[in-house]
């Protein structure tokens, strides 16, 4: 399988990067005449397949689109995939016919066979929602003229779950909040975003744990509103609280803990150069402090690129991928470590 | 001991009503039917569990029954659903809709109608027809609920479509609003 040198969300070029890590969004959409994903039988699955592969292929949604049979892909590139957030945990290790296409870019994927018979997404770095909305409506219109979508004048667009009922839309943002975790006011963030309808979950979304302080928060409601005020409530009123919440948190630090922010930074540099074994988990929390330190300026030698993409090799199939190799965890772990080392020195 | 007998004939009395009033200790014991032509709530031969047993069981027979309907599309059933969290096919929400709704509801923080993109494509002008369809009923259960203020919204919207579509020509038509002005 072969990918672009990057992910789109490894970039530090984009709006309020330093909280907002990235953006998506993503529709949810059934064929009208077809049963949803779960209550469908494996030639249906397979047929779904074939009409998304011609739909997604020749529809022209974007550049060098390829198409990745997951029932053919094997196991470490379908975590590749999850790793760069292209497909679901779900959808890498559901047993069903069930396929991904991808933009050249990495920006646009659609997965076919996932609790809805097509869940597309378009992923930008930092905040840009705005755009990606108009993106991902442009790709969705190309998709609507060439097949009849599940739709109900009352329900609005038909979802296998009601809770994707209607718009179908999610926008989600993955926050890196690490002043928040330190000076324990995340819980506070947690409780509000619980009262404004939002879900909290963790860095690979749906029932995963937050990992490294980076926290993925997205609209809860997808029935009454339209997605454009679904999106300025989100984008305009919800997430520059929590920005400037994370951004005051930080300044405080700075102001009033400078030693204990600069201790917990050092800290962190000085184990991952010199850890001889590291897990996934404990890389990420340590490099979330870097990324923290780069942010208020006191790595000057280090650039968030930089870190960001090794918050993606940390992961165990980039880290095999890099190695070429098939490791166990304990492999696992003394590879990250020696990838950090020579990284960071 | 032997069984009180009813004031009024020689059957068991099953009620027994004693009152004191000023002192003055006043019994009355009737028989099952005396104590129905007295209009007094009988104590059932049975047994309280009994009965709730059946009441209970009366109950879930009645949801059971509205549960068992499957979707006619899909074979889904209501309670499969509640196991799985998903619906069968789209036309689930149409043979679950009386059960979703409120569900629904509480999953949307109280929406119960989309308000956002509609497809366009060709078969589109059907689901205008049916949408025209659909908010002429709302409109009806509004005005019957007296929801005059929702009411004027659906009537909005359905002038928002388009006005030779029969719905809205026929709701736009004075003869259609009578019900709301008689407030």
């Amino acid at each position: 399988m072969e990918f672009a040198a990057h992910c789109p969300w490894l970039s530090d070029d984009g709006p309020d990067t330093d909280v907002v890590m990235s953006c998506r969004v993503r529709l949810a959409r059934n064929l009208a005449r077809f049963p949803f994903v779960g209550r469908a039988d494996d030639a249906q699955r397979k047929e779904l397949c074939n009409i998304a592969r011609q739909v997604v292929l020749s529809g022209n949604l974007a550049d060098g689109m390829i198409w990745v049979d997951l029932n053919h892909a094997t196991a470490r590139d379908r975590q590749l995939l999850v790793e760069r957030h292209l497909i679901s945990k779900n959808l890498a290790e559901a047993d069903i016919p069930r396929a991904v296409a991808v933009s050249g870019d990495e920006t646009l994927s659609v997965m076919v066979n996932e609790e809805d018979h097509l869940r597309m997404q378009l992923l930008a770095p930092g905040l840009r929602l705005v755009e990606l909305v108009e993106r991902i409506n442009v790709v969705d219109d190309a998709i609507e003229a060439k097949v009849d979508y599940a739709f109900s004048p009352r329900w609005g667009y038909l979802t296998a779950c009601p809770t994707n009922l209607g718009t179908g839309i999610r926008l989600s943002v993955m926050m890196h909040l690490p002043a928040l975790k330190l000076t324990s006011e995340i819980d506070r963030v947690r409780r509000a975003a619980k009262d404004l309808h939002l879900a909290v979950r963790g860095y690979y979304g749906e029932g995963s744990e937050s990992a490294g302080d980076f926290y993925q928060i997205s609209n809860q409601v997808t029935l009454g509103s339209s997605e454009q005020d679904l999106l300025r409530e989100f984008d305009q009123r919800v997430l520059p609280r929590i920005i400037e919440y994370e951004q005051h948190a930080r300044r405080m630090l700075v102001d009033d803990n400078a030693t204990l922010l600069d201790d917990r930074i050092h800290r962190a540099l000085g184990t991952l150069r010199s850890a001889r074994l590291l897990g996934a988990e404990e890389a990420m929390k340590l490099l979330s402090r870097l990324r923290l330190g780069v942010h208020l300026g006191r790595l000057p030698d280090l650039n968030i690129t930089a870190i960001n993409r090794l918050l993606l090799q940390v992961q165990p199939a980039h880290l095999q991928t890099y190695v070429a190799a098939d490791l166990n965890s304990e492999q696992l772990r003394e590879a990250r470590a020696t990838l950090m080392r020579q990284t960071l020195q | 001991m032997n069984p009180l007998k009813c004031d009024y004939c020689d059957k068991p009395a099953v009620v027994h009503e004693v009152t004191v009033k000023n002192g003055q200790k006043n019994e009355v014991h009737l028989c099952e039917e005396h104590a129905q032509e007295a209009g007094v709530a009988l104590p059932s031969h049975q047994p309280l569990n009994q009965l709730l047993t059946q009441f209970v069981i009366s109950q879930t027979s009645k949801g059971k029954a509205m549960a068992k309907k499957p979707c006619p599309t899909c074979g889904m059933t209501y309670r499969r659903f509640r196991q799985t969290g998903n619906l069968g096919c789209p036309d689930c929400y149409q043979a679950f809709e009386e059960q979703l709704a409120p569900l629904i509801q509480r999953a949307q923080n109280g929406a119960d109608h989309h308000r956002g993109k509609t497809p366009r494509r060709a078969g589109a002008s059907d689901d205008r027809q049916l949408q025209i369809r659909q908010l002429v009923r709302e409109l009806d259960e509004a005005v019957a609920d007296e929801q005059y203020e929702r009411a004027a919204q659906l009537r909005d919207r359905l002038r928002g479509l388009d006005p030779q579509s029969p719905g809205s020509k026929a709701v736009a038509e004075p003869d259609n609003e009578p019900h709301l002005s008689e407030s």
